[in-house]
Formats: C-alpha cells, sequence, structure tokens
C-alpha cells in the first residue's frame, strides 16, 4: 500500500509559516516533520505523523513551485497561479531573503562568483546552515547584485522597489551588494570579531557618504563604486604627515583640547603622530584598489588596535577623533576641509562601530 | 442571426524565452473565432509585449456565438522555421449573450499550453453586439440563463418552474482518431480541448432552445458531465431544470413587460383564485375518494391562462390511466379517508391533483436540492437506478440515440421508483457514470417527493391570503418529514409513528435523501458527515461476462452501503440523511462504493434506537465475554456521540416510549440477507413493530470486522464540523472566511491478492486520513465547518484507488453557536424567500407524451442485462426508502441518557472545547502578530505593498470560490454567467515535475488560477456552486509520463458583504475580501 499521490490544493494558497522557515532552513522532508513532531504540532490537535508528512510534502510542494516567483517578487504580486494576500507575500519575500548572519559574514567581500559558490559546502560546515540555505542565500546575494549593478539611482531604494523588502533588509542588502563590489577584505583573522551588522553600518556610511550617488544621485554608475574623484582629492590629506610643522601643530591643538578631559591623555599624546599617519596614509592610498580592499584590516591595524592595546573607552576614541576632525580645521595652512570633513565623517563612524570595548 | 464578435488584444506580460540566444520573444497572436483568423503585428524582443491591437471583428450567426470559444493563440515568431506556440487562452462568449450578465469581458489570461501549463498572461477585451431579438431564432437560444446552483439563485424568484431537461451530444474523440497515430499527443489533446469545448457550447445551446420552446429563460442546477467512452467515442451530457426566473429588484416585483408568457398568468390566476377557491375545496374535502380530476375541483382554473391551458384537456384522461398504471396512487386514494386524519383526504386529494400535472410531463424530475418554503410538502425517500451497458462505437454522431435511450430507461425506472413511494415528484436529482474499458455503469438518484400544488396550478400567487388554505396543516417544521405513501399499503416494509412535532401525521422511522436540509426543518443538535465505504473484489473479465459480473456484484453493494449507513446513523444517534449521494466506480477488478451524506437528528422522527450487538451461540462464554465488550464499546459511542453533535431531544410523555436494550435472551436473531426482497414486502408484519434495537449479528469474521470499521471512524476534532450539504445544521453564525480546497490522493494496492476485508479497510482508511488531514491543514481556522464535501472514487488502473475531494472550510463565530439567531435568520432571508414563494410549477405537459409503464420497458431495451438489472431496480427502492424495518425497529428511548446530567456535561464539554480552541489560536500568536505588523496600515511595510502595486501594474483581483451557492455574510448582486471549463494537461517529463504530485498540485493549481482569471475578467469577485466533476489522471511513471484531464464548473458572481449597501467599487471590494481571505489562510 503506497500513496502513489497525494495533494491538497487550496483557492488561497495555504502556506504554514513554520514550515516555510523549515523550508528555507533547508530541511529535508523528514527533517522538517521531526522538528514539527519536537515542536509539538501533533498535541495541538489530534493528528498523526502521517497526516503530518502529507502536509509537510504539500508544502514543500508548493514553496518549490512559488520559489521561481519569490526570485523576482514583482511577479509574485500580479501572477496568476497562487491567490496569496499582498501581506502574506510581503511575509513570504521578506522571509526568502532573510538571511543568516553567519553565512554573510562568511561571504562578505567576496567575489560573488561561482568559484565562491564552490565553497558553500565548506562555509555550510563551519556556518551549521545547511547547504541548501546557504545556496538560496548566495543565489539572492547574486541575484541581487546582477540586478542593482546596471540601475541608476539610490543603491537602497533600488533594491527596495525591486525586490519588495523592507528597509531594513534592503539596506543589509546594499551593504552585501557593496562589499561584493568592492571586494573589501572581512575574512581576516583580526577582523573576525566584528559583525555583519558592523560592516552592514559601515558600508551604509561608505554609500551615504564616499560615492557618487551620495553627491549626485541620479549618475550612472551611482552607489556602487566610490568616488573615484573623492578618492583622487584624498591624497592632497597627506599633508598633515608629511609637513611637519603641521603635524606637531595638529598634534598641540588636540592635545589642548584633550588635557584633562580623559584618562587616556598620556596615551593619546604619545600616540597622536602615529594614528595621525595611520589615518592619513589610509586616505592617500584608497585610490589603490587594493587597498581599498584591505580599508577595514586597516583601520583596525593602524587604529583601533593601538587604541585598544592602551586601553581607550569607547568615549575616548569619540572624544579624541571630533577634536583630530575639528582641530585640522584651524589649522591655517590646510586648505582641503571639505574633502577632510567627507573623509573624516565616515572614518569616526567606522570606527565607533569597529571599536568594542 | 447575426451577432458581432469584436475582440482586442492588449498585451502580454511575464512570457516564456522561446530564444535563448536573447533570452527574450518575438511574440504575436492568432485570434479565431470559427473558420476566421486575425493575427496581431509581432512585438519583437520582449517578454512584456504591448500590442494593443485593433478591433479584431468577427461577424457570425449567434448559433455559433454560443457554440464556439475565442480562440487565441500566443505565438513565437520564427523568420527561419515554423512559429512555436507559446499557448492558448480559450474564452466562452456565452456570458456576453445575456443581457443580465457580463456586458465585456477583460482582464489578464493566463495563456495556457497542454504541455508546459500557464506560461505567462494575456490581456483581452472582448464585446458582442447583437443584432435582433433573439426568440424568434429557433437555431440559437442566446439569452437563455445558465446556473449550477442547485437552488433558485440568490436575487432571484422563480415564476415558473418548468421541469427537466436533459440533452447529449456525442463525437468521436480526437484521441483514438487514426490522426492521432502519427500526430503527437500535444496536438491530439489540444484537438481534445477545442472539441469539448465545441461540444458544451453546443449543448448549452440546444438546452437553452429546450428552455425556450418551454417558456423559460433559464436553467438552474445545470449539472454538465464528460463521458470519456475511449474508443466507442466522447459524450457530453447535460441535465438541468427549466425555469422562468424574475431578478428580484427592491421594492418592485419584477416587471411583468419582460415576460411576457407569464404575466398574464399570475394575473389571471390571482384573482379567481381567491375568492373561488377555499369553498369549492371545503366542499369537495369528504368525495374527494372518488376519482377526482384536478380541474374539477378547481373550476376558476378553467380560465387558466396560456401556459396551463394545452395541458388542461388531456389532463383528465391522463390522470385515469395514470390509476391504471401505478399501484401506490390508486390504493393511497381509498385509504386516504380510512386513516381518518383530517388532512388525510386532503393530501390524497392534493397528491392527485399535482400528480396528473406532473405526471404530464415526461419526467418530474428537479436538478434543484433546496427549494423555497412551503414547495416541499413530503418527502419519500431516495430513489435510484443504475444499468450496466456495454460501449460500442457511436456510429453517427448525429443520432445518438443509443446514450439517449440508456438515460431515458434508467429515468423511467427512476420515475416508477417515485410512484411506488405514492410521489409524483423527483427532486435533488442527479446522473453519472463510470466507465472501465468497454463497461459503464450508469446511476441516476433522486429523491421522491410531493410538491406543493399550488405551486403547479397558479402562476404568481399572493401568499399572504393563500398560504394557509390549501396545504395541508402541517407546521413547515415537520411537514415534509410525513410520509407521502399510504400507510396501509405501504412500497415498503418501514416503521412508522405519528410525528414528534406535530402529533398529527405519521412519519417514518428513518429518512434518506438527496437534497440539502430545508431550512425550515426543525433539526436537534448539530449534523455530522456520514459515509459508508466499501470494497468489492471482482474477477478480471471481457465485455458481456464482465458486465454480468458486475451487474450481479451491484446489489449487493447498494446493500451494504445501506447497511453501513443505517449502523453509522444510529451509532450517532440520528434519524435522517441529507444530501445522500452513492457512487460506485468500477474499475478491472473491483468495485468501489462510496455513500456520503450528512446525518442529522430531525425532531419530528423517533429517537433511533441503539445497536445490539448478538453473537452466534449463547452458550460460549468466552463469545459471550467478547460480545459485552463490543456492546459496551458501541453503547459508549453512542452516548458520547450525544454529547458531541449535542443531540438532546425534548423528553416525551407518550406512549410506547421505551422497552431499552432487550434482554440478551429475547434478542431477535435477524438476518441481512432476507431483507431486501421486494416480495416480501406485502408480508411484512406491522404488529411485531416494537422490536427494540437495531441488532447486529456477530455470526463469523466479517461481521466482527464490520463492527470493527463502524467504531473506527473517527469523529472529528474540537472545534471542528463537517458536513456535505450546504450548511450544517445547528450552526448560523458563519463569518465571511472562506477556503475552498481540492484534494487528490491515489493509493497503489502493492498486495495483489488482497481479501475483500482488507480492501475494504484500506480503502476506509485512505478516506478517513484524508479528512484527518483536512482538519489538521485547515486548524487555523478553527471553529470552522467542512461544508460540501463531495469526494469522488476511481478507479484509474488497475490496484489504483483514486478519491479527490473538493470542499470549503467556513469559519463560524463560535459564541452563538447554541442559540439558533432566529430573528437575525428571517430577517436575513426574508425579502429574497419571501418572494421566492412565489413559486410555481408550470402544468404544461406534453400531450403527446405517453408513459409507457415498467412491465414493457425493460425487456426490449436492456436486451442480456435485464435480470440483473431488473433486479437492481425492484430492490432499490427498498434500499434507499425510508426504513428497513427488518433490522430497524424504533425504540425511542434504547441507549436512554440521564438528560439532567447530560446537559451538564455538554457545557462542560463546550468550556473544553473553548480552552482548546484558544490554545489552538495562541500556538499562532506569532503568526498573528507578525501579520498586523506588516499589514498595509502600518507605515514601514505599507511603502513596499504600495510599491509592489506601482511596479507590477494593477493588483490581481482577489476571487472567492466555493462550492456553495453563497458567500456567508455576503449577498450576490449578479451572476455573470456560468463557468465551464474542460483541461487536458500532459507531461513527458514526470519525474523533473516532482513526481505524479507535483504534476497534478500544479495542474490544480492552474486550474483554479484559469477559473479566477476568467471571473475576475467577467468583473466578478466570486465563484460559486463551484464543483470538479472530473479529474481523470493517466500516468506511466516508467516512460516519465502522464496526462490528467479536468473538467470544473461553476457560477461566476459579483458578491458585495451584506453590510454594504451597493456594489462597491473594485477596490474597497477586495480589500475587504483579502481580509477575509487572511482569515482563511
Amino acid at each position: 500500500m503506497a500513496v502513489e499521490l497525494d495533494v491538497f490544493v487550496g483557492n488561497t494558497t495555504i502556506m504554514d509559516e513554520e514550515v516555510y522557515q523549515l523550508w528555507l532552513d533547508g530541511y529535508t522532508v523528514n527533517d522538517a516533520v521531526k522538528a514539527r513532531m519536537d515542536a509539538g504540532v501533533l498535541e495541538e490537535c489530534e493528528a498523526d505523523a502521517d497526516v503530518l508528512l502529507s502536509d509537510t510534502m504539500d508544502q514543500y510542494r508548493t514553496f518549490q513551485m512559488c520559489e521561481r516567483l519569490l526570485q523576482s517578487p514583482a511577479k509574485l504580486a500580479n501572477q496568476l497561479l497562487f491567490q496569496i494576500t499582498p501581506h502574506r507575500q510581503v511575509m513570504l519575500i521578506e522571509r526568502y531573503y532573510a538571511f543568516d548572519d553567519t553565512f554573510v559574514r562568511e561571504v562578505l567581500g567576496k567575489k560573488l562568483s561561482k568559484g565562491t559558490k564552490k565553497d558553500l559546502d565548506d562555509i555550510s560546515a563551519k556556518t551549521g546552515v545547511t547547504l541548501k540555505s546557504c545556496r538560496r542565500q548566495f543565489d539572492n546575494f547574486k541575484r541581487v547584485f546582477k540586478v542593482v549593478e546596471e540601475l541608476k539611482g539610490p543603491l537602497v531604494e533600488n533594491i527596495r522597489q525591486h525586490f519588495l523588502l523592507s528597509d531594513k533588509l534592503a539596506r543589509d542588502y546594499a551593504a552585501i551588494v557593496f562589499f561584493a563590489n568592492n571586494r573589501f577584505e572581512t575574512g581576516k583573522k583580526k577582523l573576525q570579531y566584528l559583525t555583519f551588522q558592523d560592516f552592514a553600518l559601515c558600508a551604509g556610511q561608505l554609500i551615504n557618504n564616499w560615492t557618487v550617488g551620495a553627491v549626485d544621485n541620479m549618475v550612472e554608475d551611482m552607489d556602487v563604486d566610490l568616488d573615484k574623484e573623492f578618492l583622487q582629492e584624498l591624497k592632497e590629506l597627506k599633508i598633515l604627515i608629511a609637513d611637519k610643522d603641521l603635524l606637531d601643530q595638529h598634534k598641540s591643538l588636540v592635545c589642548t583640547a584633550l588635557r584633562g578631559k580623559t584618562k587616556a591623555f598620556a596615551e593619546m599624546e604619545a600616540n597622536f603622530k602615529n594614528l595621525s599617519r595611520g589615518l592619513v596614509n589610509i586616505a592617500t592610498k584608497l585610490t589603490n584598489t587594493k587597498d581599498v580592499r584591505d580599508f577595514f584590516i586597516d583601520l583596525v591595524e593602524k587604529f583601533i588596535e593601538p587604541c585598544r592595546s592602551d586601553r581607550w573607552t569607547a568615549a575616548d576614541i569619540k572624544l579624541y577623533l571630533t577634536h583630530y576632525t575639528n582641530s585640522a580645521h584651524i589649522l591655517d595652512p590646510f586648505k582641503h576641509q571639505a574633502v577632510w570633513d567627507r573623509y573624516m565623517g565616515v572614518i569616526k563612524s567606522c570606527i565607533f562601530i569597529m571599536y568594542h570595548d | 442571426m447575426p451577432g458581432k464578435l469584436k475582440a482586442k488584444i492588449v498585451a502580454g506580460r511575464h512570457l516564456p524565452v522561446m530564444d535563448r540566444a536573447s533570452d527574450l520573444t518575438d511574440a504575436f497572436v492568432e485570434v479565431k473565432f470559427g473558420n476566421t483568423t486575425f493575427k496581431t503585428d509581432v512585438f519583437p524582443k520582449s517578454l512584456n509585449p504591448q500590442w494593443n491591437s485593433e478591433w479584431f471583428k468577427f461577424e457570425v450567426d449567434d448559433e455559433d456565438l454560443q457554440d464556439e470559444p475565442l480562440q487565441i493563440t500566443v505565438l513565437d515568431h520564427d523568420t527561419y522555421s515554423a512559429n512555436d506556440a507559446i499557448g492558448k487562452v480559450y474564452i466562452d462568449i456565452d456570458p456576453l449573450l445575456c443581457t443580465e450578465a457580463a456586458s465585456v469581458i477583460s482582464g489578464w489570461f493566463p495563456i495556457y499550453d497542454t504541455i508546459h501549463g500557464i506560461r505567462g498572461e494575456i490581456n483581452v477585451l472582448v464585446k458582442v453586439e447583437l443584432f435582433n431579438d433573439l426568440n424568434r431564432f429557433r437555431q440559437s437560444s442566446c439569452g437563455v440563463k445558465f446556473f449550477c446552483t442547485t437552488s433558485i439563485p440568490r436575487g432571484y424568484r422563480a415564476a415558473m418552474v418548468h421541469g427537466f431537461l436533459e440533452e447529449l451530444v456525442v463525437n468521436e474523440d480526437p484521441e483514438y482518431q487514426w490522426i492521432d497515430r502519427i500526430r503527437t499527443p500535444r496536438a491530439s489533446n489540444e484537438a481534445r480541448q477545442r472539441l469539448i469545448s465545441l461540444m458544451s457550447g453546443e449543448l448549452q445551446r440546444k438546452i437553452g432552445l429546450k428552455v425556450l420552446e418551454m417558456g423559460g429563460n433559464a436553467v438552474v442546477g445545470y449539472l454538465q458531465c464528460f463521458d470519456l467512452e475511449g474508443e466507442s467515442g466522447l459524450v457530453v451530457r447535460a441535465i438541468g431544470t427549466a425555469c422562468t426566473l424574475e431578478k428580484l429588484t427592491s421594492g418592485s416585483l419584477a416587471s411583468a413587460h419582460t415576460h411576457p408568457n407569464t404575466a398574464p398568468a399570475s394575473n389571471a390566476c390571482n384573482s379567481p383564485s381567491k375568492d373561488g377557491k377555499e369553498p369549492v375545496f371545503g366542499e369537495d374535502l369528504p368525495s374527494s375518494s372518488g376519482p377526482p380530476t384536478p380541474f374539477r375541483a378547481l373550476p376558476t382554473s378553467s380560465s387558466s391562462p396560456p401556459p396551463f391551458s394545452p395541458c388542461k384537456p388531456c389532463s383528465r384522461q391522463s390522470s385515469s390511466s395514470d390509476t391504471d398504471l401505478s399501484l401506490t396512487p390508486k390504493t393511497g386514494m381509498g385509504s386516504g379517508g380510512s386513516a381518518g386524519k383530517e388532512a388525510g383526504p386532503l393530501k390524497t386529494l392534493l397528491r392527485q391533483q399535482t400528480q396528473t400535472a406532473l405526471e404530464q410531463r415526461e419526467f418530474p424530475f428537479f436538478t434543484l436540492t433546496s427549494f423555497p418554503p412551503g414547495f416541499l410538502v413530503h418527502v419519500g425517500g431516495v430513489v435510484s437506478a443504475r444499468s450496466v451497458k456495454l460501449l460500442d462505437r457511436i456510429h453517427n454522431p448525429d443520432e445518438p440515440e443509443t446514450r439517449d435511450a440508456w438515460w431515458e430507461e434508467i429515468r423511467q425506472e427512476i420515475k416508477s421508483h417515485a410512484k411506488a413511494l405514492g410521489c409524483h415528484a423527483v427532486v435533488g436529482y442527479s446522473e453519472n457514470t463510470s466507465i472501465c474499458e468497454e463497461v459503464c455503469i450508469l446511476s441516476a438518484s433522486g429523491t421522491a417527493a410531493i410538491l406543493n400544488h399550488r405551486y403547479m396550478r397558479e402562476g404568481c400567487l399572493d401568499i399572504g391570503s393563500t398560504d394557509q388554505r390549501f396545504e395541508d396543516p402541517s407546521p413547515p417544521s415537520c411537514g415534509f418529514c410525513h410520509i407521502p405513501y399510504d400507510e396501509l399499503n405501504m412500497p415498503f416494509p418501514a416503521q412508522l409513528t405519528y410525528c414528534y412535532n406535530c402529533r398529527r401525521q405519521k412519519v417514518p422511522d428513518v429518512l434518506f435523501t438527496t437534497i440539502d436540509l430545508p431550512a425550515e426543518a426543525a433539526v436537534t443538535g448539530k449534523g455530522c458527515l456520514i459515509q459508508a465505504r466499501l470494497c468489492r473484489l471482482k474477477k478480471k473479465a471481457q465485455g458481456e461476462v464482465n458486465a454480468t459480473v458486475i451487474s450481479n456484484l451491484l446489489p449487493f453493494m447498494e446493500y451494504e452501503l445501506h447497511t453501513q449507513l443505517m449502523n453509522k446513523l444510529k451509532l450517532r444517534s440520528m434519524n435522517a440523511l441529507f444530501g445522500l449521494h452513492i457512487q460506485i466506480s468500477v474499475g478491472e477488478n473491483m468495485l468501489l462504493g462510496l455513500a456520503s451524506a450528512t446525518g442529522v437528528y430531525l425532531t419530528a422522527l423517533p429517537a433511533p434506537g441503539g445497536i445490539q450487538i448478538a453473537g452466534k451461540t449463547t452458550g460460549d462464554m468466552s463469545n459471550e465475554q467478547h460480545i459485552l465488550t463490543i456492546q459496551k464499546r458501541i453503547n459508549d459511542t453512542i452516548a458520547r456521540n450525544k454529547e458531541l453533535y449535542q443531540i438532546n431531544p425534548p423528553e416525551l410523555t407518550e406512549e410506547g416510549v421505551g422497552s431499552p436494550i432487550p434482554e440478551p435472551r429475547h434478542r431477535s436473531r435477524l438476518f441481512r440477507s432476507h431483507s431486501e426482497s421486494s416480495d416480501e414486502v406485502s408480508e411484512l408484519d406491522l404488529s411485531h413493530g416494537k422490536k427494540d434495537a437495531f441488532v447486529l449479528e456477530i455470526d463469523d469474521t466479517d461481521a466482527v470486522e464490520d463492527i470493527h470499521s463502524l467504531l473506527t471512524d473517527a469523529s472529528p476534532p474540537a472545534g471542528f464540523h463537517s458536513c456535505n450539504t450546504e450548511t450544517m445544521p445547528g450552526i448560523y453564525n458563519w463569518t465571511t472566511a472562506v477556503q475552498m480546497f481540492t484534494s487528490v490522493r491515489v493509493l497503489r494496492l502493492s498486495n495483489a491478492n488482497l481479501s475483500n476485508q482488507s480492501l475494504n479497510k484500506i480503502f476506509t482508511d485512505l478516506c478517513e486520513n484524508l479528512l484527518k488531514s483536512f482538519y489538521f491543514k485547515l486548524r487555523s481556522m478553527v471553529p470552522c465547518c467542512l461544508c460540501h464535501l463531495n469526494f469522488n472514487v476511481a478507479v484509474p488502473e488497475e490496484e489504483l484507488i483514486q478519491v479527490s475531494v473538493t470542499a470549503v472550510a467556513m469559519t463560524f463565530d463560535k459564541d452563538q453557536t447554541q442559540e439558533r439567531p432566529a430573528e437575525r435568520f428571517i430577517t436575513k432571508g426574508g425579502s429574497e424567500t419571501d418572494e421566492q414563494l412565489q413559486f410555481s410549477l408550470e402544468l404544461c405537459a406534453d400531450s403527446s407524451s405517453t408513459n409507457s409503464q415498467p412491465s414493457s420497458r425493460i425487456s426490449g431495451t436492456v436486451s442480456l442485462f435485464t435480470p440483473a438489472a431488473k433486479l437492481c431496480q425492484s430492490q432499490l427502492v427498498v434500499v434507499h426508502s425510508t426504513g428497513v424495518p427488518e433490522n430497524t425497529i424504533v425504540s425511542s428511548r434504547a441507549a436512554s441518557v440521564d438528560y439532567g446530567s447530560f446537559a451538564d456535561r455538554c457545557s462542560t464539554w463546550l468550556e473544553l472545547l473553548r480552552l482548546k480552541a484558544h490554545t489552538i489560536r495562541r500556538g499562532s500568536v506569532k503568526t498573528i502578530s507578525s501579520l498586523e505588523h506588516c499589514s498595509p496600515l502600518t507605515e514601514g511595510r505599507s511603502r513596499s505593498v504600495r510599491s509592489s502595486r506601482s511596479f507590477g501594474g494593477s493588483p490581481v483581483t482577489m476571487v472567492k470560490m466555493t462550492p456553495l451557492s453563497f458567500l456567508p455574510g455576503t449577498r450576490n448582486i449578479k451572476y455573470l454567467g456560468i463557468i465551464n471549463m474542460f483541461f487536458i494537461r500532459e507531461t513527458t517529463s514526470l519525474r523533473e515535475e516532482g513526481g505524479v504530485s507535483g504534476f497534478l498540485h500544479s495542474f490544480i493549481a492552474e486550474v483554479f488560477a484559469m477559473v479566477r482569471a476568467h471571473v475576475a475578467a467577467l468583473g466578478g469577485n466570486a465563484v460559486v456552486s463551484y464543483s470538479m466533476k472530473d479529474c481523470v489522471l493517466m500516468e506511466n511513471p516508467n516512460k516519465n509520463q502522464a496526462q490528467c484531464l479536468i473538467n470544473v464548473s461553476g457560477d461566476a458572481v459579483i458578491y458585495v458583504r451584506e453590510t454594504d449597501q451597493e456594489p462597491t467599487a473594485s477596490m474597497t471590494n477586495m480589500g475587504q475580501s483579502l481580509c477575509a481571505a487572511d482569515g482563511a489562510t
């Protein structure tokens, strides 16, 4: 006695959110049945394992048929095959595009290519996210990347419109796309302590301030790439460390302002030149794609680690960077105030985000 | 005559990629009607082409307009090779031919391909201009409205019910034509779809013609079926009930001038009836046992207007000939008076009047299952007939006499059965077939009934004044239960008692019907779905031998099914079945029988006795012990069911209440085998009527199995109810959340040599598990009722059992389930039903229709299988009618319950139920809150919802579907026309599509989508009376192939919430339906 065929189709497509999540998480049908039993769905209503299996199979089939539509969410709204209420559509899409932070952390900044896809089984083993789920998430990244790559206009808004995602999720995707496009290195050991959300916040800063779109949001290749002109201008900041007088003057201005306001004053004073050189050097090298990739590792090595070893508090960092930025304005011979602000604004925010006490 | 059909192709979207190189498509469209074809320009390199074509105009006969569908083919242009077809859309333009229905078809249609399924959508506009007065032309029947709904559609009233309609057309199945041995399956399937579309158009037109001939303007309860007879051809047949419907306008009665036929009738009828009748009747009563002709008693009616006049002269003659033909009415006459009841003679008289009127018709059948109040006077019981036929090639498709004759024969049988029950009409009538190879079982069933003569005699009545006068004085809540046949001359043995409601008339102990529970019926407690399931193995055989084997098996199956139904009914402590549908399906090596019905406790009928188990030998101690345990289990189950279904009949301080379960020593032994022969009818000894309980004897293992299977039926889990009728007695406060679903399950019997018993078990489990699955899947809708559960069984091939179910889950407001909100109920129905009361039947009968009667009937037609068929006939009456007294003995108090404590338990149980439902709800709290979170009202997500709309163009209209004739909490404000669609889907990559389940799952979803799209294009937002009439699946997993045919139908409507005053604009309306649908998901 084998059940040869078993289907259940509702006029309004019936979808159980818990099963959907299990499906998204890459559970096999049998595992999902087990998980549901463990969750106690059987006690809730009088049913047996066969019923559960049949239901799970049905739902899995439905999801598989829906998957094609979920990959271009705009179609979901005006397709005719499944009658799904709009807010349920929103839920389906949002969940389909949701990702595991542990997984995304592994691929962040990597090229979204076949090569990376081949490594997914390793990532799956490492993160404990099922391979199936890894593939879905990776394909989502890739798909979003491919679509927005060719679009004008603000990145987040484009993602939101094309994939009908919530604002939060759209921002995360923007970060992923941005990182993938610029190939920022995030995998080094020194960066391991940073979460995806840290990077996403940093990406938000970079997108909002350092891209072409940040200045003129209808420019051709908008938000995904850093503003080349700006990077070129950053070279001018070199003067802050190359000119010894300027460096000393900057130091004294900062020290005057800081004196007595922090316990770490001694370390600040001692490290000023080193830290300043670090930050300015990062700025001047950003014309190099290679150095762009190392942006975060440089920040950690050149600034965050020295501060951390001196046990600066977050407040110390904030105080220091504020005065460091502002004091440059008072420096007479320094003419690149606008560039300096655009640069330091982002650096400051990124360091705040990345500096964990 | 001529009409102009105009079609415009606007745009396409989501087209498939047809050119791999560019990942795009160069699409164009061919629009074909009849033999004329137009083409759009090629819209190059786009998956969302904008053709925006001119209006393509077809000048055609309206006959063609009715027969032909508009064919739209989307193709991919290819410069060098043949153009590739992307897919097709067939649009039935019939709804446009009716002024009251849709005026334009406009919307997105799924582009369908038999191999690939839905491949994108196309936006089309269709209009029709008709040139002249339609009624003058006999070949077409434009303007006749069709309804699948088996009641008077809401918003209409029946000015006339003309009667039974039937028609069939046959053709050769393209699948089996020689050309198909060389052409691809795809081409032949497309040819089939086209042909069937054409045939059903033709069929509708022909039915429409018959309606016009009868003077009607609509077909209600239209039921169309396909018989795929394989080599011997393709039959499309339909039955229905011809009516003259008038649209109810608020305030005023339907305008008379629109129906010139009926209007004078009503006028002329009205006045004389008022002043003339009563006295006449009063005088006539005593002498009415003579041979009355209907119109003698009613002198005033001689002035009857046109619709009635033709039949008047002949009615007199046939009323006398009629008594010659049938036994019961004659004897009924004589004994009517002797019953000593005041109503007796009156009843008899009325019956004869209506009878003669109805018997003028060839078949006094009605496909309706529910009626305006007062229409149904008495119900006799179920009548059914089956016949086994050998299919032969249809040689001349233009004259399908054979098939016609077959059905004619069956209908005659039904008619005579009804007559035997003392009834002159059959309501809730339906027909179906089961075909395996060259053997075909034709079945027909219905409920014998007596209809109110008032509706037959007069066109339109003023109800207020005439209501009480001619009716027998039985109250509406129990009147229909009163026996229509004569007590002393019963057509079959039954146990009669005085009605427990009015105490004036006799009622049977059990009542089986195929109709819906009348709205006014008094019911105790709630109802539930009751099913009898049966498998019978048979030897494989060919041709006539096979047919003989099958016809020999049929009576036994009928009997077994009936016994099961009866047992299960008693086990639930109920006494009536409604919506009984018995399906017998034939396969190569087995027969499947499935009987579904909704059991209820009719207050008017006596309480059913318990079930008593009897052992084989009383001396055997262990056996005795065993029996005792079973007996206990049964008693417990009965007690539990009484609580579950809240069956708590009022106490009766009455004579002859009863002897409880008898002492074991005095158990009467009954043998099931002897109960069914009609010969014994006359020998029945009514005097030993008060036998104590329903006795089951355990005399062999079969019987043990039977009893076990009886007890294995699980009752629905807390919060759920189920029925196969339109609504559930005892539940009145429906919310608007509905979820229609279709489920199909196929079981492969791996073990080749199964016994009947184990097969039964497997089949029973299959059905039970399906129900369990539904309860589980729909658990979020609790408290809810599965209504109109329609099971369909088939044996697609050897060792496969297929069960397909379509039903609707409806939630209700549980807090008020206890009391029936009487005032609301009445006011709700009031406006419509009041007017529907003015319901009438046309007396018009064909004088030439000579009712050639039983005796001669069989001999000529049935040839070889006559004996078997006859056996069936004679037994069927007995099997399905109101009682089988050998087994059924009324004891009103068999398993008596202490009602005081019962009430307590009842309330605690309810409490428990409430709690349970609450926890279940709590289980899903998470999802609810998340839903609220992203509901369009909250700010964050609303933008994305909006943007999704703006991005994708217009959102899709939500279309509700239901097998019921209504959506709870709504009004159908407009019927847009009938939906009748036939699809074939095939695949040669079964594995890749997720196996046969994946294949069928997507096909069913596609069928739903296409139905919804057509409804939306007509401007509708719901399909009512939806049904899936065929789902024929063939698979060959070894070849990686499968094929499926699905036929669905329903009525497209526009509904509004009951609270809304006027048709809302589509947007707000949609918003509401969305909310409702949310509840359902």
